[in-house]
Formats: structure tokens, sequence, C-alpha cells
């Protein structure tokens, strides 16, 4: 809750000295209050009413840092319920679940197969979570074994001694401790203060976990993630909703101010489709990290599609690098195609070219991201920007001289025609479905 | 002391819609509070799953979906066999031949396969057209008529032929109509308002706000969503009260995820697996976002959230 002018005015030491510029300790208070003057222009405020002040005005979710180097993440910081709002900031991030009893590295070797580039975003699982089941010395083997991967590490461990052990071989890898719960948690607190790590804490049921949660706060330690997990799917999603919900409200529950963990591994082991789909959710509705089994392309594809479009800025649309996209083997004697640079007309038109089996070069050009009827109106496509396109980036690298434009902007044909000599302008359908067969009608009627 | 949670009923509740007759007429919609938020109040509804069959038969399905239906012959037999899928509460036939791009069949032959249909499920059923706007006023009217009796979702009237669609379904024959509109809370409601001008009562409509699989900016169909719940349940904006259908299996499965072949793909794998991977994450997705009832085709699909929905109740 921000803290009115009269609050922060009892923290002054109330002696108006005026070092601080302001006339009174009281004006002072109040400039600080609307935000117009920070809290450490006054060189006498007592360490405490310093700490009390930055956590009022600390943003309700903490923004939580774990791994290191490369694999170093941020979760949580979020400030809104939904997209719309404003942008998610911290996207969920995936961990592939591995026991002591697996063998770890083939485990491992296989999920890190999976990693691509997606629009310029690297898509792999990013973490690890080492499931604890009950041989210490087994369990700090197979932390070893998944250390030194560059994915950051989550130890699911409640055992105080088997997790101080495998922090041994890995704290400086910045691994998530995910093993505090009512019974343990003081402990838990010495482990993870020790180490200085990220500490998960779990409970039997949300009032459990919001107790515990408090209970650690009191002991000092805020650098927390929480284990959402309940007994039940609807449980689960009923936690992490509702802890989401609480931290984002106007009179945010700090204690709910933590990023979530949800292990699909749990709910629904084995069940590759069910983890798919319940992932699908929580990456939509509020789990800052998702345990599965597995990472296997049948489970990326779709997961990390969708996390790219939710975590996204709602002002400004997903764009595409200008350039030549050859599709189905196209080289330089290739139709040449040209639309927008916005992600999903391009994603839509490629999709259609690639269903049409003919070879080809998709040419993007800078629409300002827009799709063709927006970026036309905008003025961000026009015929002058096609063809200095063309020209510059086209001409140097490919012979063939026919041009296929977006049924959309037939308009710009003639224009076309005119600034682009030696080509031949072909338009295309309105709608990308119509290309498969436009481009069997144009290959058939010999004029491509 | 305890967790203390504020409730996020709402005041307002999406309209409830009756489809198909009989003993297995289902029920969608009705809910006030947020998708799967049984924890702010109890959601009497589970949102329902519609399996989809096209009139052009099995021949380019996956071959999943292909073993599911073995020995059906002809489309009766197909729509029987959907109307029996573990999961399934009903049936969408796709009037896909009617395509003039496509197969072309002739406007009878596309009655004749609705006929045919309507008579061997006693399912709800969904009827939509073959995309070609023009061609789909002319093929859904007709529906409408064929289909008299049997309570179906006409899927879709558009801002282009509602006139014509939404007339003849919603108040010539009495089925429910399927608005559509393309990833805009505005039009979504600008349709819902002239369908309602037109004398079609709110409870005889559903809209299909937009969709697009996950991955193909599916981020505006989240936001649509989205904003028309916080519309229709936090402002009680009675234009989008109505429940939502998301045809899902179109877009799941034409999209390269699903179809670059294990050949082109090899790192990939096995091009079914990713199929219904998309499909089941985007279904998964609208649900989270909405959607009162999906439509998919894989029966893998279908089983997981049909299960996944039974959990999240
Ligand atoms: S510097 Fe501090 S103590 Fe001095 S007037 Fe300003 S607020 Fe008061």
């Amino acid at each position: 809750m921000a803290l009115k002018g009269l609050d922060i005015f009892k923290m002054t030491p109330k002696t108006n000295c005026k070092e601080c510029g302001s006339p009174t300790c009281m004006a002072f208070a109040m400039k600080v209050a609307q935000g117009a003057v920070d809290i450490s222009k006054c060189p006498h405020m007592s360490e405490d009413a310093l700490a009390t002040l930055s956590e009022a005005t600390a943003p309700p979710m903490k923004t939580i840092k774990v791994g290191t180097g490369d694999a170093e993440y941020s979760l949580g910081g979020e400030t809104v319920l939904a997209r719309h709002e404003k942008t998610f900031v911290s996207k969920t991030r995936f961990a592939v679940n591995v026991t002591p009893d697996m063998d770890v590295e083939a485990a491992l070797a296989e999920s890190s197969k999976v990693d691509y580039d997606r629009i310029g975003e690297r898509m792999h699982a990013e973490m690890v979570y080492v499931e604890y089941t009950g041989d210490a010395a087994a369990y700090t083997e197979a932390v070893k074994k998944a250390s030194g991967k560059g994915k950051v590490l989550i130890l699911g461990c409640k055992d105080v001694e088997a997790a101080k052990a495998a922090l041994e071989v890995c704290k400086a890898e910045k691994p998530i401790l995910n093993g505090a719960d009512a019974s343990n948690y003081a402990e838990m607190v010495e482990v993870a203060k020790a180490a200085d790590v990220v500490l998960g804490v779990s409970g039997a049921s949300l009032d459990e976990l919001y107790d515990t949660t408090a209970a650690i706060e009191k002991l000092g330690y805020k650098n927390l993630v929480l284990d959402t997990t309940g007994a039940t799917v609807k449980e689960t999603f009923a936690n992490t909703v509702q802890i989401r919900r609480a931290c984002l409200a106007k009179n945010p529950d700090r204690t709910c101010g933590y990023p979530s963990i949800v292990n699909l591994s749990k709910l629904a082991a084995g069940d590759e489709n069910m983890q798919i789909a319940l992932a699908s959710v929580f990456v939509l509705k509020y789990g800052s990290i998702v345990v599965l089994d597995k990472m296997d392309y049948a489970t990326a594809l779709p997961l990390f599609g969708l996390r790219q479009n939710v975590f996204t800025d709602p002002q400004k649309p997903m764009k595409v690098e200008p350039g030549i996209y050859p599709i189905n083997g196209g080289d330089e004697n290739s139709l040449v195609l040209t639309t927008v640079d916005f992600a999903l007309t391009y994603f839509v038109v490629s999709g259609e070219l690639e269903r049409s089996g003919m070879p080809c070069n998709l040419v993007i050009s800078d629409a300002g991201g827009l799709s063709v009827l927006t970026a036309w109106a905008a003025g961000k496509l026009s015929s002058t920007s096609i063809a200095t396109f063309i020209q510059e980036n086209v001409e140097p690298k490919i012979k063939c001289r026919k041009l296929v434009i977006p049924g959309k902007v037939a308009v710009l044909k003639g224009d076309l025609e005119a600034k682009l000599p030696g080509w031949q302008i072909i338009v295309a359908p309105n709608e990308a479905v119509q290309l498969v067969k436009f481009l069997k009608d144009l290959k058939a009627n010999g004029e491509i | 002391m305890p967790f203390n949670g504020k409730s996020g009923k709402f005041n307002a509740s999406i309209n409830t819609v009756e489809v198909g007759c009989g003993e297995k007429a289902m029920k969608i919609g009705g809910e006030n509070v947020f998708p799967f938020y049984t924890f702010d109040a109890p959601i009497e509804n589970a949102p329902k799953i519609g399996v989809m069959i096209t009139d052009l038969g099995l021949e380019n399905e996956p071959a999943g979906v292909k073993a599911y239906y073995e020995g059906c012959t002809t489309l009766g037999e197909i729509a029987k066999k959907a109307a029996e899928m573990p999961g399934a509460d009903f049936v969408c036939l796709k009037l896909e031949g009617g395509d003039p791009n496509g197969a072309n069949k002739s406007t009878e032959e596309c009655m004749a396969a609705v006929k045919e249909v309507v008579d061997a499920i006693d399912v709800p059923l969904v009827i939509s057209g073959c995309k070609n706007v023009a061609r789909d006023t002319e093929l859904l009217q007709k529906a409408a008529e064929v289909a008299q009796g049997k309570n179906v979702i006409i899927l879709a009237a558009r801002e282009e032929d509602y006139k014509t669609v939404a007339a003849a379904a919603g108040l010539a024959y009495n089925q429910k109509v399927g608005a559509e509109s393309a990833d805009d809370i505005n039009l979504a409601k600008q349709l819902n308002v002239l369908i309602s001008q037109l004398g079609v009562a709110p409870a005889n409509i559903v809209m299909d706000v937009g969709t697009a699989a996950v991955g193909y900016g599916f981020e505006y169909v989240v936001s649509t969503m989205d904003r028309v719940k916080a519309a229709a349940l936090g402002q009680n904006d009675t234009q989008l009260q109505m429940p939502m259908i998301t045809p899902v299996a179109d877009e799941a499965w034409n999209v390269k995820e699903a179809m670059a072949t294990e050949e082109d793909m090899p790192e990939w794998g096995p091009q079914e697996d990713r199929g219904i991977g998309m499909e089941v994450s985007t279904a998964a997705s609208v649900l989270a976002c909405g959607a009162n009832a999906v439509i998919l085709k894989h029966p893998a699909s279908v089983a997981t959230i049909s299960k996944m929905i039974n959990e999240l109740m």
C-alpha cells in the first residue's frame, strides 16, 4: 500500500533542518509521498525508516533473479493480470524434470536437442528440476550431472541435509532450492541464506503456503518463489491464480508477491499431451516456472510459439527482419513475392507458400510491423518503399523479374511497373489461403 | 493468518445457450466468473468439445483420425462415430466440399451431406461453411433449413452476410447463430448488435471472435477474448455476453508445425504428434481465455482436452 505523507512524516526526525531542500520535514514528507522527491535527499532518516519506505514503494510483485551468466533469468515483476493492460515482463520458463534413478545425462541430452531460434528468440528448456527421492548421496550425484550445462537448476528437495550437500556442488550456478514447507522452513531459510540462493516454498494448502511464506518473511528472507502445485490440477490452478491476483490487487498482499512454480511432472506424469494442455494454461495464467517430464518438438513448438505471442508488448506488433526468405528451396531464378514485416502476415503467407510446394522467394520490406492494408494506409507500404527495397536488396541477388504483390494493394501495380523497369508485376489474391491455388493456376497458365 | 483473497465473482454473467434437442441437448455459457475460476463461484456448464468432420470424408486426415473412423464408409457413419468419440459433446460438420476453389460441390450435394449427418446423430450439431463468404451465404442459409428442428449452431454469420445467414438461422428456422468476427472486440460487439437488430434474441447467438494457432498472432486472440470476458462480466456489457465457440482444428492443423513431414524436418519428430500438440495447446489456450466450446478433430486431442476440462472443473 502506498504510504501517505503523514506516515512518512512520522518517520522523519522532525527537526526541520532544511538539508533536504524543503523548508520543513512535513513539506518534505508530502513531496516524497507524491513521488516528487526521493527519500534519500534527507540524510537523517533512520535505517529502519528507509527499509519500511523502500518496502512500501517497491512493486508489489518481486522480481527474482536465478541462474548466472547467459543462464540468468528474471522471474516475476509483473504489474498486471491481463496482457492487453501492459506487457507481461518475465516469460514463463520451462524446466525438465529428472530424478537420481534416471540416466540424468542421457535425459538432459535428449531434451537439449530442442534448441532453436524463432523470430530472433532462442527456444529451449531453460531449467532442470532435480527431484529428491530419498537417497542423499545419489541426489548430490544427480545434481552434479545436471549442473554445468547452462541450465538453471531447481533442487526439489525438502531434506535439509541432502539440500545442503547438493548446494555445495551447485550453489555457484545460483539454483533455486525448492524445499521449504511448514515443517522445515526455519532450517531451510538458513540453508538458502548460507548458499545465497532463491528458496522455493510449498504448502499442503493455499493457507499453509501463505502462512509459511509469511513466517519466512518474518525471518527476513524474501528471495523466494512459491510452489503453487497442489494435490490436483484444480487446486494448482486455484492457488496460482489467487496468489497472483492477491499480489496485484488494489491493496496488494505482498506475501503473495513472488513468482510461481507449477510442477506438471507431478500433476500429469507421463501424459505428454496433458502436460502440453496444462502448460498452455499456465503460460497464460501466471506460471513463472513450469516443470515438464521432458522437452521434445511436439511440446516445444506449440508452447514456445504461445509464449512468444503472449509475452509481447500489446502496443507493438511483432515484426520479422526485412530480407529475402527463400521457400521450398527457392533460388535466384525463383518467383519473387512480397508482403509486409508484420509477423502474423509473414507467418500466414510463408505457411501458404510452403504448402504450395513451389520454390519461391518471399521478400519482406520494412512496413513498420503493420498489416498490409494498415501499412498501406499509413504510407509505410508504397510503390516507392517496395521499389527501393527491390532495387537495393533484391536485384543484386535474384535474377527472376516477376514480382507478386498482395491483392489488397493491387492499386500499386501501375506505379510499380513504372518504378521497376524490367519487372513484371503480378497481383495476388486478397487472402493468403488462396495463394496455393493462385500459384498452381499461374503455373498451369505458363505465367511462371 | 490464512490466505485472504477477494472473490472475483461478478454480478453479470454470460448468457446460457442451449444447443441440440432431446436428452443430448447441451448448455454452454452461464458463468459469472473468469474461465475455470471455480474458486470464485461454481461454473454450472463445463466448456464443451465438438468433433469436426467434413463432407469430403477422411482422405486428407492424419493416420490417427483415419484409424479412429476405420470401417466407416458413409458420411453418416463418420458422423455417428464422431458423436461417440470419448470426451466429445457435439459434432461439427464443415461443408468443405462447397469451396469453389476446391471440390466445388453443388449446393444439392452439400445439403445431402447435411441431411445425412442430421439423420445419423442425436448429439448437438454445428454446421460450418467452406470459408468462401459468397458460397457460405448460400450454403449456410440452406443448411439452416435442412437442419430445421434440430436447434443447431450455424457457423457463421459474418459482417458481410449476416443479413442472410443470421436471418435464416436465427429467425426463419430457429437455429442458433454463430457470429464470426476477427480478433477485435469492437467488431465482435458490432456484429452482435447488428444481428440483434434483425430480431435474433441474444439467447440464440454465440460468438466466434476469431482464432489462430498458438505462435501465429495468438496474442490477438488472447487479448480479444480476455477483453470480451472482462466487458461482459465486469461491465455488464449485454452485447458481449454471448458464449464463445472456437474452431481450433482448422487453424492448428494448417500451420508448418503440423504440416511439415518428418522427411522435411527430421529433427522435429513424428508429424502427427506435432499436430496433436498444436491442437491441444491452442484448445487449452482458448479455453483458458474463455471459450465455452472448442471444435477439434483428433481423438487424442479430444481425450486430452476433455480430461483437462474435467480436472479443472
Ligand atoms: S533533511 Fe530530513 S530532517 Fe532535515 S528537514 Fe529535511 S526531512 Fe527534515
